[in-house]
């Protein structure tokens, strides 16, 4: 059964990652990448990570796709269609990380990368607790450097945003 | 029959009830609605259908229901389909895991069920914020797929408004869950039990006002209700996003937006204002001696709670003119935003300092 559940969620994710890149119309790209991040999620609730399923979905599905969403319709895309003549540039860039991941494969012991074999994590509010004390007590500073790196970005987003303005009024 | 079957068939029940409550409660409001802004407008409203007009619902329905269905020339055929069903299941789906009566547990047949909960899971909050996100899919897709333009910009308005919102309805609630100390819609409100003192409103060590009126006006502008219904204005864009829909498909887009205004009642309620628990300690059944009847006096708390909340909605709609679109973002993001995260740390520092109060 649980091999069964996780054959359904890694096909999808695979045949909707590849229907983001493989899809004509941006916009199918788009819902894709929704039902790819979907079963992300649903992923993450077999392994009884609850919490982490509900930030995927709020965050990437709920936010982030949304602003893509909101771009792509300020463009006119029935004419726009000139980002699907670059499968040269994505075989090229993809070959050696395919590579490199059969190479991964071929080294490692077969137990250690049977998703099923990890042991599931406490369930119940355990799960919660626990991302919160590992985040704010082991990683606390990796923690904070990504903290200042987006408050970084997002100052820097802010500056250019100004600029383009200040430049056009001048 | 198996113990999964079992339980299958009696979480099938659970939700076929709570379904039949909102549709029932969505076309009480539709007249509900009506009614109200005629009386503060010193009109009548609907008088015509049955009497006193309290068929009204009913008619809509039977209109909407046989209204021709009309796809405009040069849409998005699967998309336009679709964006109806996107808007309408994120706006139900919420309702699982509403805590409508008291935390009971019944045995049947060896199975312990929740009576009323469907689902009491233990991020139940960020589950329900985490569909609430996926509506605005539904709103932008359908003024896409439309291929019209008073569509598209008010897909465009709504998708930048519910986004900044959320974030403020995110912010609103979390000093709750400092509080509570728990994701679960039930734990919240078993937290919340005895005098109404005890409500996260009004409750030691810090009472949530601030983010309860930052949580108010942040699920009507989520819920694009007046004063924040800039995807709809009429005197702009027609219809907004579903200016191109007619009969059942923009019968979803209206049940959806009424089922969104409950559930956020429902939360508010829940949240705010101490769910099923009676402004008083236990229940009036409890001192007659009736315990077994206590829950027909929590439910109707909880709904009378929430139906305060929809009044509030009709009331904002009588009373407040529309916004302008940039005098809403900056509402939302200069004057909301920082006032929910203040009341964070305001009650980090507060249940930090003490933490038995």
């Amino acid at each position: 059964m649980e091999q069964l559940v996780f054959g359904y969620f890694a096909g999808v994710i695979a045949v909707a990652a590849v229907l983001v890149v493989a899809l004509r119309n941006p916009v199918y790209s788009v819902l894709s990448l929704l039902v790819m991040f979907f079963h992300v999620a649903g992923l993450y609730i077999t392994l009884h990570a609850e919490f982490l399923a509900a930030v995927q979905i709020i965050v990437y599905a709920g936010a982030i796709l949304v602003l893509y969403l909101f771009v792509l319709m300020l463009l006119n895309i029935k004419q726009d269609d000139r980002y699907h003549r670059q499968w040269r540039t994505a075989a090229a860039l993809c070959l050696p990380l395919f590579l490199e991941l059969l190479v991964l494969f071929a080294g490692a012991d077969p137990e250690a990368i049977d998703p099923l074999a990890a042991a599931p994590m406490n369930s119940g509010e355990d799960n919660t607790r626990a991302i919160g004390l590992t985040l704010f007590s082991t990683y606390l500073f990796p923690f904070e450097v990504a903290s200042l790196i987006l408050l970084v970005a997002m100052i820097g987003a802010i500056v250019l945003a100004k600029r383009g303005i200040g430049g056009q009024g001048a | 029959m198996s113990e999964l079957g079992l339980r299958f068939t009696l979480s099938l029940i659970q939700i076929a009830v709570v379904v039949a409550i909102v549709i029932v409660t969505v076309l009480i409001l539709t007249l509900a609605e009506r009614k109200v802004l005629g009386w503060m407008q010193d009109r009548m409203g609907p008088m015509e259908v049955g009497p006193y007009g309290i068929l009204q619902p009913f008619a809509d329905a039977i209109k909407l229901f046989f209204k021709e269905d009309i796809v405009p020339a040069g849409a998005n055929k699967f998309l336009f389909t679709a964006a109806p069903l996107l808007a309408l299941i994120p706006a139900f789906i919420g309702f699982a895991v509403i805590p409508w009566g008291p935390d009971w547990t019944v045995e049947f047949n060896g199975i312990v069920i929740k009576p009323f909960v469907i689902s009491d899971i233990n991020i139940g909050i960020l589950y329900i914020l985490a569909f609430a996100s996926l509506g605005a899919y539904g709103i932008i897709l359908g003024g896409w797929a439309s291929n019209s333009k008073y569509s598209l910009l008010g897909g465009l308005r709504s998708a930048a408004q519910v986004i900044s919102y959320e974030l403020n309805v995110g912010l609103a609630i979390i000093g709750v869950i400092i509080l509570a100390g728990s994701l679960s819609l039930v734990k919240i409100t078993n937290a919340q039990s005895g005098w109404f003192w005890h409500w996260y409103l009004f409750a030691l060590p810090a009472p949530q006002v601030f983010a309860f009126v930052v949580y108010v006006i942040s699920a009507v502008a989520e819920t694009n209700r007046v004063p924040f219904d800039l995807p709809e204005a009429e005197s702009e864009l027609v219809a907004g996003f579903f200016t191109e829909y007619s009969g059942l498909r923009f019968a979803f887009f209206y049940l959806a937006e009424y089922a969104n205004m409950i559930l956020v009642s429902c939360i508010a309620a829940a949240m705010f204002l101490g769910g099923w628990n009676a402004p008083y300690p236990g229940t009036i059944f409890d001192l007659l001696g009736l315990p077994s009847l206590a829950w027909i006096e929590n439910t109707m708390w909880f709904a009378a709670k929430t139906y305060f909340f929809l009044f509030l909605f009709f009331w904002l709609r009588a009373t407040l003119p529309r916004l302008r679109y940039d005098q809403l973002m900056r509402f939302g993001w200069k004057v909301m935003l920082p006032i929910a995260l203040a009341n964070i740390v305001i009650t980090s520092i507060a249940v930090y300092l003490f933490p038995n109060a």
